[in-house]
Order: structure tokens, then C-alpha cells, then sequence
């Protein structure tokens, strides 16, 4: 069996100790963890490899463009306030010339701590199913009241993304983590049902745009909602509170959530025909 | 007086290690522009008016960029020093970036950033240099002593985020943290 070699770290990371440690990769990018300026402090790294197959100049653009578009909409989140993760160093001209150099881009953010929503609550999940036979109604009641706060939670986060003129392209329970409070214990021992104290996060902005129109923003509800609907059955009932955190967020919300009933009537993808 | 020079080796740039010292109520900074201006390789340092700088992580993200910029060959100004002062700038234009953080005559407290980019350049060497050349009481480079430092407002002014809360003294203080992110967000960005 071949063994699986990660792609050769850019200019300077190949001098990092310890090496960035690879963590994910999707079609676009690999996501490692690595330190920050201040060696104490861990960072994410974001890492776009050109790709062989495009004509290098187009290469360079598109790579360019996305990292740079994705930066861009962090930075402006960021002066907003919005709990999404800092930007702390970016380049996206790659090293060595068109030819035989390295045409990809990085981008180095804020290590998030916590697990993301999607791990949440498929333990959730797990866990009532594991011992729905012994809660009784007041129990499972309480247990459904967590998750409820959550989705407020989230709904809260999304509308003060949207209320920042940022959407996000790509909403996924994936693409939003749940950072403890400072100073907070694990409340719930490893056997208990999980967490769900802490700040809602919002990362992976690769796919995001600057947008204030109320299709954007219903589309990301909707492709968030289709989400949870496949992937967490048992939450999906619940997602009406997450569509009340986002009402009661910012001032727009109202007019996006009455365009999310067009979305659901269609579909992400709006008809070309007519 | 001890030397209060610190070197720092940066992450992920180890073979470039950085030398930092701070001073409050520096007497001679016209004579150190002056020579600056003249080009004296000698002082090829960056001098940065120690009142535009938040924190820690605000300067040495400015060094970051500066001396990765310089490892890939693409300064945009004379040399990795000046560099450092650019990079503090959020825009492209280098002479305004030293008018809002380089040194002036006026300048009281001034931190002073020198790279190791030559074998030549060491603690040692620049400890001395900064000893016979820069008048004033050399400090502690944290973000306590920056703090009681730094001008919130020019800084805000400079990175236009006049709209951003303003920290207060207390520790971890969260609009010290967002205004942080959003000068460090402005230095990765410039030029993009």
C-alpha cells in the first residue's frame, strides 16, 4: 500500500518546529494546526496548493482571489465583532516565479478551541438514543431545551453575520464550532450527555460572500436547514428556534426569513427559465 | 543600565532572529532620524514611534510580514527595516507609513526593531550599537509597559476604526482583543 505523503509545506512553515500537523483536507485546501507568533498560542493555517492541471496565470488569479476574498471577509467580520476566527497573517503571491515556483496562497487565523456543532450534536443524538429508554418526560424535555438553546445560539450567530453584510456560502453544523467560555470546566464527564455552554463560532469563510440580499441570506438558512435535516434527524424537528434566534438578531431578519419560504418552495438554485 | 535588547526568534522564521528593544522618554530622536535619513548603514534600523503600537502581537506582526516579505524577495521599500515600518501601515504608501509610525523629532518612546539578516548582526553587536547611540531608558517590550504607551486614538485614526470601542485598562479586555484583530487582519491584508 502507498503510503499517503501530505503536500510539501510553503515558505516558511517548512522551517517550523514542530511542523504544522495536518488536520483536514477538501478539494480546495489542507487545514493544519500550528503555532502562532507567540509560540504559546496555537494557530490555524489555511493552505491553497496551486493546481497542476490549470494554466499557471489563471492558477495564480483564482488562488489569489479566493484567499484574498475569504481574508477580506474575515477582516471586516472582525471589525464588526462577529465571533469568527482572527486573521493573523496572510500571503497570496506564492514564491519563485510562474515557472517552477510555488503558485499557492496560505492564510494563518485563530485557533478555535471546542468541538464543531456537527460533533455536538451527533453525540446528542447518540447519547438519547442510548438512554431514551430510561429518561422520563421532564428529562428528555430538559435534554431537548439544551439543544433548542443551542440552535438559538446559532440562529443568533448566523443573524449577526448577515447583519455584518457577510453570507456564508457554505453553512453547514461543520462550519460552526462551539467555543467554551473562558474558564469554564467540562461540565459533563465523558458518559453524559455533551455541552452546549459556550459562543457559537463561525469559520470557513472560503465560500463567502459580501452580500446584503435577502436571497443570500434565505439560501444560507436553507442549505443549512437541508443540512441538519440529513444529518442530525433527531435535531431537525428543533430547527424552528434556530430560524427564532435569527428572527430576533438584527433587523433584516424578518424579510430574509419570508424570502426562506420561496427557497424551500424551489430550492437553492434559482429557476433560469422565464 | 543593562541592555534591555531582546531577541526573539519568530515562529516559523527561525533563522532570522529579531532583536527588540523599547525606550520611554528617548532624548535624541532627531539625531537618530537624522541619521536614518542620511542612509547611515549603521543605523539601518526600524524605529518605530512606540506610541503607534497596541501590543506585542501588533508589532511583531508588522516584523512577520516585513522580513517574510523580504525572504521572498519582495520589499517594497530600501530594506527589511524599512520594511517594518511599512508594514505597520494599513495602506500602500510608504512615506505616509513613516510619517504615522516611523520616528520624529517629536517622538518620545521608541521601539526599535533590527533583523539578523547578516551572520554579523547579533545580540552582542546591536546591544552595543543601541547602548552608544540611543538616549533614553530602555524598558521591558510587553504589553504592560505598551500599554501605558500606546495613543488608542492615532492608532484607531491611523487604521481608520474610529468606530471600534475603545479598550479600557482592565486585563482581558475584549475591545482591546477586537481592536488587536483588526490591526493585525489590516497589516496580513495591506496591499491584497
Amino acid at each position: 500500500m502507498e503510503e499517503f505523503k501530505p503536500p510539501p509545506l510553503p515558505s516558511p512553515f517548512n522551517n517550523t518546529t514542530p511542523p504544522p500537523a495536518l488536520l483536514t483536507q477538501g478539494a480546495e485546501a489542507h487545514l493544519y494546526k500550528t503555532i502562532s507568533l507567540n509560540p504559546s498560542i496555537p494557530a490555524a493555517l489555511k493552505v491553497r496548493p496551486s493546481k497542476p492541471y490549470r494554466h499557471p496565470i489563471l492558477d495564480r488569479r483564482l488562488t489569489r482571489q479566493r484567499i484574498t476574498s475569504e481574508a477580506r471577509c474575515l477582516a471586516k467580520l472582525i471589525r464588526e465583532g462577529v465571533s469568527v476566527p482572527a486573521v493573523l497573517a496572510l500571503d497570496w503571491e506564492g514564491h519563485g516565479g510562474t515557472e517552477g515556483g510555488w503558485g499557492g496562497a496560505w492564510l494563518m487565523m485563530e485557533w478555535i478551541d471546542g468541538p464543531v456543532v456537527r460533533v455536538v450534536l451527533e453525540q446528542w443524538e447518540a447519547w438519547m438514543k442510548q438512554n431514551q429508554g430510561s429518561l422520563d418526560s421532564s428529562q428528555i424535555e430538559n435534554e431537548e431545551a439544551r439543544v433548542r438553546g443551542l440552535l438559538r445560539k446559532m440562529g443568533s450567530a448566523i443573524g449577526v453575520l448577515h447583519k455584518a453584510g457577510v453570507v456564508h456560502g457554505d453553512l453547514t453544523t461543520s462550519n460552526l464550532m462551539l467555543r467554551p467560555s473562558a474558564g469554564a470546566s467540562d461540565a459533563v464527564d465523558g458518559t453524559g450527555s455533551p455541552s452546549m455552554e459556550g459562543d457559537v463560532v463561525l469559520i470557513d469563510f472560503g465560500l463567502a460572500s459580501q452580500s446584503n440580499q435577502d436571497e443570500d441570506r434565505a439560501v444560507d438558512l436553507y442549505v443549512l436547514e437541508r443540512a441538519i435535516g440529513s444529518t442530525h434527524p433527531r435535531s431537525e424537528p428543533m430547527f424552528g428556534e434556530l430560524i427564532m434566534g435569527y428572527r430576533d438578531s438584527y433587523k433584516g431578519a424578518v424579510s430574509a426569513l419570508k424570502r426562506l419560504e420561496d427557497v424551500r418552495m424551489r430550492g437553492r438554485k434559482r429557476s433560469m427559465l422565464g | 543600565m543593562a541592555s534591555s535588547l531582546e531577541t526573539i526568534s519568530l515562529s516559523h522564521l527561525p533563522l532570522m532572529p529579531v532583536h527588540v528593544a523599547l525606550y520611554r522618554n528617548i532624548q535624541n530622536a532627531a539625531f537618530l532620524k537624522g541619521q536614518l535619513l542620511a542612509g547611515d548603514t549603521e543605523f539601518e534600523y526600524a524605529f518605530i514611534d512606540a506610541s503607534m503600537v497596541l501590543s506585542r502581537a501588533h508589532a511583531t506582526a508588522a516584523v512577520f510580514r516585513a522580513v517574510n516579505d523580504y525572504m521572498h524577495n519582495r520589499l517594497k521599500s530600501r530594506n527589511v527595516h524599512s520594511e517594518i515600518v511599512f508594514s505597520l501601515n494599513p495602506t500602500n504608501n510608504i512615506a505616509e507609513s513613516f510619517r504615522r509610525f516611523g520616528i520624529t523629532d517629536s517622538t518620545k518612546d521608541l521601539l526599535v526593531v533590527k533583523v539578523s539578516v547578516s551572520p554579523e548582526i547579533t545580540h552582542e553587536s546591536v546591544a552595543a550599537h543601541l547602548e552608544s547611540s540611543v538616549q533614553g531608558t530602555p524598558v521591558l517590550f510587553d504589553d504592560q509597559t505598551l500599554s501605558e504607551i500606546s495613543d488608542i486614538n492615532k492608532i484607531k485614526k491611523a487604521y481608520k476604526l474610529g468606530a471600534l470601542p475603545s479598550p479600557t485598562a482592565k486585563e482581558n479586555d475584549e475591545a482591546k482583543q477586537r481592536l488587536e484583530n483588526s490591526l493585525l487582519s489590516a497589516i496580513a491584508l495591506r496591499g491584497s
